[in-house]
């Protein structure tokens, strides 16, 4: 076992108004630059609908994520190194500029500059990428609100998928929101498709960057990633992906698309996984089986056993405690009700989302039933059949009893807090259905419905995790090498070659060697040293004054 | 003047290939790639780059070949003869098929306004020589050893490649030579020297530890404060518009 920590994400999709504030402002924050006009590092899609780039979860024809091969290892599906070495050339499964949208410009000149005349001035669109005018066809959001019609929202992958029935009957039946940004995998394959080796993954929190000096511009991780969330910025020639906002969450800061969710529905926190077992969850050999093995990866924070080892691999105590209180834990691990996206590429994502309960909700209203009773809403799970299909699509490989149990645990939660807060009395039945106790009732309504900001980030600071090293370091620790190339401080001769030992390490080594031995250390020997500080006063310990004949021993 | 084309030159082009190479990787490793450009136009650059690199490789291959191993040692294992038609046919069939490839990106590169757009004036230099190195070379190959019959460039251009590498520079060698050797060597030179500035660096960016490197990769946060990193030295580009 070795334990990691990660941010993670979830987000609650019961309360996402479609507003795109989130896409808006990350935009601003980060893509608002030439060359990554097109790129929404978060972009929100309704579905059903065919999602940005186009049908982007068509991996028949895009070949993101991974396969396993005829043993039993995960490949990328777009192939492993022997043939990306081969075909370093061309990369014909890059989306191109018209599976996004071509980003555009108005000429708003034309609005005040126009000569005089009968008709008003227009101001008409231009292409960002070519400067010609252009026809807007289609854009991150086209199919909004299923905007363009049936026809549009028909030929999402998802949906054809299911069975030819549900095709046609669909429309009437259900819509939502679905916010995505990059889901920081724990195996992500952007990462293995990456020649160049730019991308990596940090070891404190799990966010996965694109090293921008290290990018070589060679594409192959635009193909790599499934969910198509990292983007090749035109301009530059370099890949560019969601950041995490880590700049802020470094400090403690949640992302700029959670602080400015309208809905409040973004949770962050931090989950602690068993590093060791990434690659075999990732290769359970049936998809539906993904989910149950990624939630087997998360390790239980409460466990003194997961805090002992955590504290021997080096994760801060500050982020233990951290994931102790990680909303993204309660709502993975404890209450089950958080599901990944797509589980079935492989890249074990580590953005989850509570599924919607409303396309059920609402149809249960628009055809005359109480929306609220729990009978009713459970009785609409298991019939209305198109919505759980749909979701147990998108988010466990095609296994609706995942997402019935998911749906049926917020219907029963919504049931029995209609009872509470109309005064009636509670109905722990309601709450045992599900498999709860009431106070995990109360507690789960709580984390969703009403959690105030810092019950909805708990996001421990870099600093943090710093000053607890420093702690043991005493003094910072220069790079050894670096990314810059930049020389050591101390080269491989020098007095302080190799990283400085801890002072606890150091005042251990002394005091055994005062118990044990009755000679002194010779100076240069530095786990000798003596740390004055800890000197009781009493005796000339070892290593305070020079050895006589040089060697001390 | 002899001097000076064989000897002075060739030197100032390595010294200017390293040293390019080397300023590069210092200041300036954000603007290693090639720009692709693949996002705006992908039916044309799939047939032509693929052909182009490939061709390019051998080409290469090739040149090692001629230039490298001196005749002695091919002589050990097949006839001059032999050579000569593998340097023949194989030559003319890789240069062939690189300069397919070139003509076919150079025509896409001016036909997609996108593609055009991002077209700088150092990228145009380069195509230019370039494609008069792969021309002229095709040249040689085609006029002067299958036309007129076989120049044996092994007696004189490689002895005279290999005396700069030996620091033994032999510019009487390259005298006799015909002109289009001189030319197609010039040329070749001067790609060389403008190499690390162009956007030819990206061919130093082979990612050869790839197949050896594990899929996943972990690294630790840089630096000691959050989000920040201490100033380069030399200096930044602030804005690549
Ligand atoms: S979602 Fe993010 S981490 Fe996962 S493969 Fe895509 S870009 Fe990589
Ligand atoms: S800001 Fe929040 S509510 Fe609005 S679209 Fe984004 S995720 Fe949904």
């Amino acid at each position: 076992m070795r334990v990691m920590a990660q941010l993670a994400m979830v987000m609650n999709l019961d309360k996402c108004i479609g507003c795109h504030t989130c896409s808006v402002t990350c935009k601003q924050t980060w893509t608002n630059r030439a060359g990554v006009e097109y790129v929404w590092f978060n972009n929100v899609e309704t579905r059903p609908g065919q999602g940005y780039p186009r049908r982007y979860e068509d991996q028949e024809q895009w070949r993101g994520g991974w396969t396993l091969d005829r043993k039993g290892r995960l490949k990328p599906r777009s192939g492993g190194r022997a043939r990306r070495m081969f075909t370093l050339f061309s990369n014909p499964l890059l989306p191109s500029i018209q599976d996004y949208y071509e980003p555009w410009t108005y000429d708003y000149a034309t609005l005040t500059s126009a000569p005089l005349g009968d008709d008003f001035p227009v101001a008409r669109p231009h292409s960002l990428i070519s400067g010609e005018p252009m026809k807007v066809e289609w854009s991150a959001n086209w199919d909004d609100d299923l905007g363009g019609g049936p026809d549009l929202a028909r030929r999402d992958p998802v949906v054809e998928r299911i069975s030819d029935a549900v095709r046609l009957d669909f429309e009437r039946a259900f819509m939502f929101y679905l916010p995505r940004i990059c889901e920081h995998c724990l195996n992500p394959t952007c990462m293995a498709a990456c020649p160049s080796g730019a991308i990596y993954k940090r070891e404190e929190d799990g966010i996965v960057l694109v090293d921008q000096d290290a990018c070589r511009g060679w594409r192959m991780c635009v193909t790599g990633c499934p969910y198509k969330k990292i983007y090749f910025n035109h301009r530059t020639g370099k890949a560019e992906k969601c950041t995490f906002c880590y700049p802020r969450v470094e400090v403690g800061l949640p992302t700029v698309c959670s602080e400015t969710c309208v809905g409040r529905l973004r949770y962050i926190g931090v989950l602690l996984y068993d590093q060791d077992r990434v690659t075999e969850a990732a290769s359970v050999e049936d998809d539906r089986d993904l989910y149950a093995a990624q939630l087997d990866v998360f390790l239980d924070p409460d466990d003194p056993a997961v805090r002992e080892r955590a504290r021997r691999d080096g994760v801060p105590d500050a982020w233990v405690e951290a994931a102790r209180r990680s909303p993204v834990h309660a709502l993975i691990s404890k209450y089950q009700v958080a599901l990944p996206l797509h589980p079935e590429y492989r890249t074990l994502p580590m953005v989850w989302y509570v599924p919607p309960l409303s396309p059920v909700v609402e149809a249960l209203r628009d055809s005359g039933h109480d929306g609220e009773d729990a009978g009713n809403l459970f009785g609409a799970i298991e019939t209305l059949r198109i919505p759980v299909e749909y979701l147990a699509e998108l988010f466990t490989a095609g296994d609706t009893e995942p997402v019935t149990a998911v749906l049926r645990r917020l219907a029963a939660m919504r049931s029995y807090m209609r009872d509470v807060t109309l005064g009636d009395p509670a109905d722990p039945g309601k709450a045992a259905a599900v498999g709860l106790t009431e106070t995990e009732m109360g507690e789960m309504y709580r984390l969703l419905a009403l959690a105030k900001y810092d019950e909805r980030y708990v996001i421990p600071t870099q600093a943090a995790a710093e000053a607890a090293a420093l702690e043991e370091t005493a003094c910072s620790v220069p790079g050894s090498g670096g990314l810059d190339g930049a020389a050591p401080v101390s080269g491989p001769f020098g007095e302080a070659s190799g990283p400085p030992p801890t002072p606890t390490a150091e005042n251990f080594h002394a005091l055994k060697d005062r118990q044990t031995s009755g000679a002194l250390t010779r100076p240069q020997d530095r786990r000798g040293r003596v740390n004055l500080l800890n000197w009781d006063g009493k005796g000339s310990p070892d290593g305070l004054f020079p050895g006589r004949d040089g060697d001390g021993r | 003047m002899s001097l000076l084309l064989w000897v002075a030159f060739p030197y100032v082009a390595l010294a200017s290939l390293v040293g390019g190479t080397v300023w590069r990787y210092r200041y300036d490793r954000f603007g290693w790639t090639t720009r692709s450009s693949e996002l705006y136009e992908k039916r044309l650059l799939r047939v032509a780059s693929p052909l182009f690199h490939y061709g390019l490789l051998f080409v290469i291959g090739g040149h090692a070949l001629g230039l490298l191993i001196p005749e002695q040692w091919t002589s050990l294992v097949g006839s001059e003869t032999t050579y000569h038609a593998v340097s023949l046919y194989a030559g003319t069939a890789a240069g062939l098929a690189a300069g397919a490839g070139l003509v076919l990106l150079v025509y896409r590169r001016r036909r997609t306004g996108p593609v055009f757009a991002a077209t700088t004036r150092n990228d145009k230099v380069m195509y230019l020589l370039l494609g008069g190195a792969l021309l002229l070379g095709i040249g040689v190959t085609t006029i002067e050893n299958g036309l007129l019959g076989g120049y044996d460039y092994r007696q004189t251009v490689s002895p005279w490649f290999r005396g700069i590498f030996l620091l033994d520079p032999r510019p009487e060698l390259m005298e006799g030579a015909p002109l289009l050797y001189r030319f197609h060597v010039v040329l070749g030179f001067a790609l060389i020297a403008l190499f690390p500035f162009t956007r030819l660096i990206h061919a130093f960016a082979v990612p050869v530890k790839y197949p050896f490197r594990p899929y996943i990769v972990y690294r630790r946060r840089t630096g000691t404060a959050p989000a920040t990193r201490a100033a380069r030295r030399g200096w930044e580009p602030v804005s690549r518009d």
